[in-house]
């Protein structure tokens, strides 16, 4: 073999670590992704952690540093009592959408896992975050690191000025509506992230202002259709409907205080940052599995890794791209590593040694042979509902043996409205192109109307989607927080979405 | 450009921070627990971590979000065995939940109670808040100190933190001299003169180079020898060396003196524990090895494990003096006061057999006073007494007789309690005491 001739020898030999074989692994690895899969890559920060510390990572959702809250000592607790009682193993890596981009490796791992770990993740996830058009128009890998430590240090300042149970207050009712807080479709009304730390010095001034006018709106008496024409110009000023509802409390709540709107602001903006991440997970995970199953292949094939540890490799390969079936008791849907790895590797097959039912369904990639192209394209340009609408193949589908369900309120039983074979391939690639989409999947709330000549009550408006309705425990208390932070009524109407059918 | 960080050396409990505030959060619950353990464990177990287990309901974080059933819905599911397009599959029934693929529900166990473990010193914590204890004995309390660090000579290996400077120094100073290592002054000095020669315009005769060559050979050796010679040699290097050494320690023996005639009930045995605890933990932090002797007594006096004594009802009168014969007799039999270091701890409502409170005076002056270290009394009143007997002097006839003792011995230490707050102030002489002697 003419590629083992020009290998190095081996990279590293038994399952121990040092920093040496891992500068040496690193570098022929990334040899591979820049120059084999042609990959464009931040600069990578490889940092080694402990176990408690990979916990900690855990516990603030992956994020390298975060303000203090009560939830993340919850979240750490229940993680630290599930590792430690053996019910969930810990993730080899964490990595985070930041330039440099900051990859964390567990200590423990062998030295076969570690080279792994960085192909996964310092080359794959790192080529997608720079890449994906989602996280470039969405996210500021350049500023997050730096805005973490101004929000830790902001929300430590209104800590030490106005008490931690004040500020608590804010940020539970925050984090109530975070989830509802996102730009789905329309860019944010801010530049980048680095901006923020000048936009808040002058923030605090215009917020006192804004409630001021407000407030002196109140007095002025007119003519009922005087009124009637200024509020509808100032719903017009406002933007309504409005879908992020942190951004509209923070922008025209008549009662917070400037660094209660500050808090929001941090919030929404931390909720904004992880968006992208939500609606790619499968494209994510799966151009990292492709990588790096790509590049330890390459490895072995080279003579660069021994069989014992190409073995160890893809046994924790298999192990993380299981898919179990509907009826297996650890099945909770579909591994986004198992089926975005499977339809990535399809692509490069369809390109290499189609068939004739690819050059039926795929005929402009079908057999070109340029996979590479097709797969630094889709991981460009698809977010994971574009990526499955355009690539799902029926051979994927007939590998996962894919069924799609349909759940009627008041029937007793779920009917099968399609199943992979030639009737059902779009029915099941549509319907789990749309699970995929979480602007679709999460419930739609949006701001509708408030009266601020009025009695100032915050409408709200659930527009269900095929009648879906909101969980009601959850809805009441996290009205509640909404009412909070409004500093007035709030109300919740749920209404069957108009635009649908 | 690719940059390999190791962190594992960070600084540790980086999360301890939203820790403290998730205990703060469910302060209530984790409150009640640590009630519960203090009632539950024995006086000598008070010192170690307790769990906790909080109703999810206190700290869920809601969200809007779907309900797990209603309405219409699509999903797609792997798997598939012999399904065909058309097919019904029966629901599970509603509540089981279905397993597969459910929307909604990213915390599908939020229910269920909340479990987590209080550590050794966030339990102590608590245990210590409602005691209103200063905080100086909290901290001496809540220290493991075995041995500390005693200054032992210099040694020639250690910690570079131990580095003793003056030492090293002294030492390099004197293998410099010994070495003849010429000095910074001695070079410069011999450079100017080379270069003051070299400037001078004057004759450039024999005698001038030779000298000049002569200084030149001078220089350079003593170069080298400065060279050979180290400013400052491994060998010199002297650290400060300490020993470990073990705090003076020495057995006790803590005797638990208590009335269980029936007027004692729930409430005051719960005080009477924390006091029994509180003395405990203290003497813990002093000795070696605490031994607990447990008394109870009616109209008769007897030694009981602690299970007895705090759980088991007896009816009868009450002779306290019983129980002070019965601690001197068992001081006798088996703890010489040579060896031992003896506490005793009393909680009584204060009633007392009539005539037998002097009886008590005569046992503590006729020499159970010299034998023991500390003798600490309680009264437990009821609640709404607190306030009527503010009086120090006025009380119960075994009050009154123990204010003698309290006079005459400056070991004795008594107190009128009705609540948790009231404790401590019994035991301020003798944690005063305490704690210089662990700082001092």
């Amino acid at each position: 073999m003419a590629e083992r001739e020009q290998s190095g020898g081996l990279l590293f030999e038994g399952s121990d670590w040092n920093f040496d074989d891992l500068r040496r692994t690193y570098d022929a690895i990334e040899r591979i992704a820049l120059e084999d899969l042609g990959l464009d890559l931040y600069p990578n920060q490889i940092e080694i952690i402990s176990s408690e510390q990979m916990l900690d990572a855990y516990s603030s959702a992956g994020m390298p540093l975060t303000y203090r809250h009560w939830s993340f000592g919850k979240h750490f607790i229940q993680h630290e009592r599930q590792y430690s009682k053996g019910m969930r193993g810990l993730a080899y890596e964490i990595i985070i959408n930041s330039s440099p981009c900051v990859s964390y490796c567990l200590e423990e791992n062998t030295m076969p896992l570690q080279t792994l770990v960085m192909a996964h993740a310092a080359c794959g996830h790192n080529h997608f975050f720079k890449n994906n058009h989602l996280f470039r128009q969405w996210t500021d890998a350049e500023g997050i690191l730096d805005y973490l430590d101004y929000a830790r240090g902001f929300i430590q300042k209104c800590e030490e000025e106005h008490g931690p149970s004040e500020v608590e207050q804010v940020l539970d009712a925050a984090h109530a509506l975070m989830p509802a807080s996102v730009f789905r479709h329309r860019r944010p009304p801010q530049p980048t992230m680095r901006a923020e730390r000048e936009r808040s010095r002058k923030r605090q001034e215009e917020a006192e202002r804004a409630v001021h006018y407000l407030w002196s709106g109140l007095d002025r008496t007119g003519s009922a259709a005087d009124t009637g024409d200024k509020m509808r110009e100032r719903k017009r000023n406002m933007h309504l409907p409005e879908e992020n509802l942190l951004y509209f409390i923070e922008s025209y709540s008549p009662s917070l205080k400037p660094w209660e709107r500050e808090t929001l602001h941090i919030v929404r903006n931390i909720a904004q940052y992880f968006y992208p991440q939500r609606q790619t997970q499968v494209m994510n995970e799966g151009c990292a599995c492709f990588v790096h199953y790509h590049i330890v292949n390459r490895l072995h094939a080279t003579g660069r890794i021994s069989d014992g540890a190409m073995l160890e490799i893809l046994h924790n390969h298999t192990n993380v791209l299981t898919q179990p079936d509907f009826d297996d008791p650890r099945c909770t849907g579909f591994n986004p590593y198992a089926i975005g790895f499977a339809m990535m590797r399809d692509i490069q097959r369809i390109c290499t040694e189609p068939t004739d039912e690819d050059r039926e369904w795929f005929p402009e990639i079908a057999g070109t042979g340029a996979w590479r192209e097709v797969l630094k394209d889709a991981w460009t340009n698809y977010r994971d509902e574009s990526f499955i609408q355009q690539f799902l193949s029926p051979k994927v589908m007939r590998d996962f043996r894919m069924f799609a369900l349909t759940d009627e309120e008041g029937d007793s039983f779920y009917t099968v409205s399609g199943i992979h074979n030639e009737p059902g391939y779009q029915t099941v690639r549509n319907t789990l192109a749309h699970t995929g989409n979480p602007s679709l999947t999460d419930p739609n709330i949006q701001v509708t109307d408030v009266d601020l000549l009025g009695d100032r009550v915050l409408k709200l408006q659930h527009r269900r989607v095929d009648g879906v309705p909101l969980e009601k425990r959850d809805r009441e208390r996290t009205l509640a927080h909404c009412r909070r932070l409004w500093g007035y009524d709030v109300t919740l109407t749920e209404i069957d979405d108009p635009d649908q059918h | 450009m690719t940059q390999f960080i190791d962190r594992r050396l960070n600084p540790k409990d980086r999360s301890l921070g939203n820790r403290r505030r998730f205990i703060r959060r469910v302060r209530g619950a984790v409150k009640k627990a640590v009630d519960d353990a203090v009632r539950s464990r024995g006086v000598a177990d008070i010192d170690r971590g307790e769990s906790v287990a909080i109703p999810a309901g206190d700290i869920t974080e809601p969200t809007f979000h779907h309900a797990p059933s209603g309405g219409h819905r699509e999903r797609v599911l792997p798997g598939n065995k012999d399904f065909r397009a058309g097919d019904r599959i029966d629901k599970p029934p509603s509540g089981s939940g279905g397993g597969a693929g459910r929307q909604g529900a990213p915390d599908g166990d939020a229910e269920d109670n909340f479990l987590f473990a209080l550590s050794r010193d966030e339990f102590l914590d608590l245990f210590f808040e409602d005691l209103e204890l200063p905080d100086l004995v909290k901290r001496s309390l809540k220290k493991i100190e075995t041995t500390r660090p005693r200054r032992a000579g210099i040694s020639v290996t250690g910690a570079p933190a131990n580095l003793s400077v003056e030492r090293t120094m002294r030492n390099a100073i004197g293998r410099r001299i010994a070495m003849r290592r010429p000095g910074r002054r001695k070079l410069d000095a011999l450079q100017r003169e080379i270069e003051a020669l070299e400037a001078a315009p004057g004759p450039e005769d024999e005698a001038g180079r030779d000298l000049l060559e002569r200084l030149r050979t001078r220089l350079e050796a003593l170069r080298l020898r400065q060279r050979r010679v180290p400013f400052l040699d491994p060998l010199d290097v002297r650290y400060t060396h300490f020993e470990m050494q073990p705090e003076p320690r020495a057995n006790a023996v803590m005797f638990c003196l208590m009335d269980v005639s029936a007027s004692m009930g729930e409430r005051e045995k719960d005080l009477a524990k924390r006091f029994f605890a509180l003395l405990h933990l203290f003497l813990m932090r002093r000795y070696d090895k605490v031994e607990l002797v447990f008394i109870r007594h009616t109209h008769e006096a007897r030694e009981v494990d602690e299970e007895t004594f705090f759980y088991s009802r007896e009816s009868g009168g009450t002779v306290v003096s019983t129980a002070l014969t019965e601690m001197k007799r068992i001081i006798d039999a088996r703890y010489a006061p040579s060896d031992w270091n003896i506490y005793a701890a009393q909680a009584s409502d204060g009633d007392n057999y009539s005539g037998d409170s002097a009886r008590c005076l005569a046992i503590l002056n006729g020499g159970l006073m010299k034998l023991c270290q500390y003798f600490a009394y309680v009264e437990i009143l009821r609640e709404n007494e607190g306030e009527i007997l503010n009086d120090r002097s006025n009380g119960t006839e075994l009050w009154r007789a123990y204010l003698h003792a309290a006079e005459d011995w400056p070991n004795f230490a008594l107190k009128r309690i009705a609540r948790r707050g009231d404790i401590y102030p019994v035991f301020r002489e003798l944690f005063a005491a305490g704690t210089e002697g662990a700082d001092g």
